[in-house]
């Protein structure tokens, strides 16, 4: 592919003292589904009106399909957002909502007309079109604020947490449509979300971003399978990730002990960097990774059922918490003791400074 | 009662806090209110009636509480009619008199039936004869053009001044309120607090500076030395900033990448979403306006470019005060005011709920 869709580089924004963003670089490919993801505050919401033009990056350049657009104002970036509150205007119907940026731009109407009729058509609004957006639900508002972007035929989607207004299982809806209209128009679409869910089901590139950096940015499945360190390791995956505090031992050349307080060691492949006896270390394992019937014992404190399969929390002897996943109906009850196998395969090892310590190149697939 | 049959939002007259009978909070919070009615109520109606009381009804004491007119007849041998009186004879009988002429306490009255036998009458044992009468002359003579009271004129000026200074208050008002409560710029609440601290200068105390001014700029005797000084209103821009304030941000951002120009924002986007703010802010323009007496007092001097509530006060002349006409315009001056007042009371009350002040 030639040129990036969007390339964003050592952006940095402050209001006053605080750094909301902190040296951003970024480079989205054409059509590619990109989303923000991160905790509230991280900045993921400014990084995209940076983008948009509604902010000004406090340095930086941003550079649109090859042109800088930095002093471009941002009806001329090529770009549309979909606003968290949908932002229609309420006085208008849905045909001028879907038509006013057109007629600023003094588009012939017999123009308007068709790409108004095409955009409904493709949300499956057509009918909804001399309505207000008092009288619609919020699901077809959300088809509306979309339907406007699609107007404006841009070059970049900016989507602004969308479906943080919808009930579950009309976000679970909208989700699919958003990914199919992605697949249908193949524009560069940027999702900024919270809900990991999200940013793992819709994806085609996750950026996780922490106190205005980036921390990780990678495929779906790169992320879950190889997170770079704990926090992306927490964040990305449902339930999150169990994190157990232990130290190196008995470090050989092709492997290491890592011991928790109160559990047998686990022996654990060496890492690609070395590890330093009675190192402080982090062990990450996923709770749909741990298997039933091993060496560590876990005191169950609550059984979920979701049916097809059972959650248990529980705690380490020393306290820490710890998920268990096991397949079908569980028969665990509170306060039983349950043996668990940590499979070295898929265990996360992160250092003092919470950066993962991947497995030599030559060790087993994470 | 029969507020157990009437609509739950109907029942407002009647509502009370005994559920079977009347509580003595009831009795004590329906005098308060009376009370409250009959001062506010009192002076209003008592204008209505009077403006319709002929000078002498007017100027009786004790007043009437309604008006009433002389009954007067048609006597043979006399131009003009004459007034009834009912008179105690000396010997005890009563009996209706035309009234002829009166000096000091004596009346010479004359019998209808009998035209030409004068009859002396104390005027202590004469009462009037009086019929409930509208007196309909004090509105009718106004618009005589033999009168010189040129009402349609003052009128007109009323009107012009009224509705020019309401369109640019609200257009000027409005703007300012969006700058003020759309725009990030250094000085943004010093230029409200500025606006603001305006309201605390009695407009008194700046009859002199505008008057000033607007004699500088050649307006004195002009409609517009009036509407000029008075479009921008602190409360409008406050009301109406408050107002933009629950406008959503990310509308106008919407907006702006749509294409809009900022103007194009206010004018599409703005101004219809602050209508409630913007029909109260007209409301209070209006009534302010069009009751303005000072500044059009100081500024307006000739006949012909008064307003009504200039006209009103021509009526006091130095030595007499025409009550009958003071009244009955006082009453057409505060009749638009009123009718504005009833049909647009609506938005007053959600327009100002929404602005969230009082």
């Amino acid at each position: 592919m030639a040129v990036p869709s969007l390339q964003l580089k050592h952006i940095r924004k402050s209001f006053g003292p605080t750094e909301i963003i902190r040296d951003v670089n970024l480079s989205i490919e054409e059509g590619e589904f990109v989303v923000f993801v991160g905790p509230s505050g991280c900045g993921k919401s400014t990084l995209l009106r940076i983008i948009a033009g509604l902010e000004d990056a406090s340095e930086g350049e941003i550079v649109i399909s090859g042109q800088p657009v930095n002093d471009v104002a941002a009806a001329d970036r090529g770009v549309a957002m979909v606003f968290q509150s949908y932002a229609l205007y309420p006085h208008m119907t849905v045909r001028e909502n879907l038509d006013f940026g057109l007629q600023n731009i003094r588009m012939p109407k017999a123009q308007i007309a068709q790409r108004v009729n095409e955009a409904a058509r493709l949300l499956q609004i057509t009918e909804l079109l001399e309505r207000r957006p008092k009288q619609l639900s919020g699901g077809q508002r959300q088809r509306v604020a979309i339907g406007r972007a699609i107007t404006r035929d841009p070059k970049i989607f900016l989507f602004d947490e969308p479906l943080s207004n919808l009930d579950a299982e009309l976000r679970v809806q909208m989700r699919v449509e958003i990914t199919n209209l992605h697949e249908r128009l193949g524009n560069t679409m940027i999702y900024v979300t919270h809900d990991q869910v999200e940013a793992m089901t819709m994806a085609d590139k996750i950026v996780v971003l922490r106190k205005g950096q980036i921390e990780q940015v990678g495929s779906p499945l790169e992320l879950y399978n190889a997170p770079v360190n704990r926090f992306v390791a927490g964040f990305i995956g449902s339930p999150r990730m169990n994190f157990v505090e232990g130290k190196a031992a008995n470090v050989t050349s092709e492997s290491f002990e890592f011991v928790a307080p109160q559990l047998p060691p686990l022996r654990l492949p060496a890492r690609a960097a070395a590890i330093a006896e009675g190192a402080t270390q982090t062990l990450g394992i996923r709770a749909e990774h741990i298997s039933l019937g091993g060496p560590w014992t876990a005191e169950v404190e609550v059984a979920e059922h979701y049916g097809a399969s059972s959650y248990l929390h529980c705690r380490l002897p020393d306290g820490t918490p710890f998920l268990v996943h096991e397949p079908g109906q569980s028969t665990a009850r509170r306060g039983d003791k349950l043996a668990v196998d940590i499979p070295a395969a898929h265990c996360h090892l992160f250092g003092p400074d919470e950066t993962a310590l991947p497995e030599r190149a030559t060790g087993a697939a994470a | 009662m029969a507020d157990a049959l009437s609509m739950p939002q109907g029942n407002i007259l009647t509502r009370r806090r005994g559920r079977t009978g009347w509580d003595w909070t009831d009795w004590v919070s329906y005098l308060y209110l009376l009370l409250g009615v009959v001062v506010m109520l009192g002076p209003v109606v008592w204008l209505a009636v009077s403006s319709f009381k002929s000078p002498g009804n007017l100027s009786e004491y004790p007043p009437t509480p309604l008006p009433y007119a002389y009954r007067s007849v048609v006597v043979e041998g006399y131009d003009k009619p004459l007034n009834l009186y009912e008179v105690t004879m000396e010997d005890g009988t009563v009996r209706q008199l035309a009234q002829v002429r009166r000096v000091g306490i004596q009346a010479q009255m004359v019998d209808p039936a009998e035209p030409d036998k004068l009859i002396p009458v104390s005027t202590r044992e004469a009462t009037p004869v009086r019929d409930l009468g509208i007196n309909w002359s004090n509105y009718t003579d106004l618009f005589e053009p033999s009168r010189n009271v040129n009402i349609g004129r003052y009128a007109f000026n009323s009107v012009f001044i009224t509705v020019v200074a309401t369109a640019i208050t609200l257009i000027i008002n409005a703007m300012a309120a969006f700058a003020l409560s759309k725009y990030r710029f250094r000085g943004r609440n010093a230029a409200l607090v500025a606006i603001l601290a305006t309201l605390m200068v009695p407009a008194t105390v700046l009859l002199v500076p505008v008057f000033i001014t607007v004699a500088a700029m050649g307006l004195v005797n002009n409609l517009w030395g009036v509407i000029l000084p008075t479009v921008a209103t602190p409360t409008g821009v406050f009301l109406l900033r408050q107002y933009m304030l629950t406008i959503p941000d990310e509308l106008i951002e919407a907006a702006r990448m749509d294409h809009a120009s900022e103007w194009r924002i206010f004018w599409r986007i703005i101004l219809p979403l602050s209508t409630p703010a913007l029909a109260v802010v007209a409301i209070f323009s209006i009534i302010w306006r069009w009751n303005d007496f000072l500044l059009p007092l100081v500024v307006l001097s000739r006949e012909h470019v008064f307003t009504l509530q200039l006209a009103l006060n021509s009526f006091k002349g130095e030595n007499i005060i025409r009550y009958e006409y003071l009244l009955s315009m006082t009453v057409m001056t505060a009749l638009p005011v009123i009718l504005v007042f009833v049909f647009l009371q609506r938005f007053i009350t959600s327009g100002i709920a929404s602005t969230g002040i009082k």
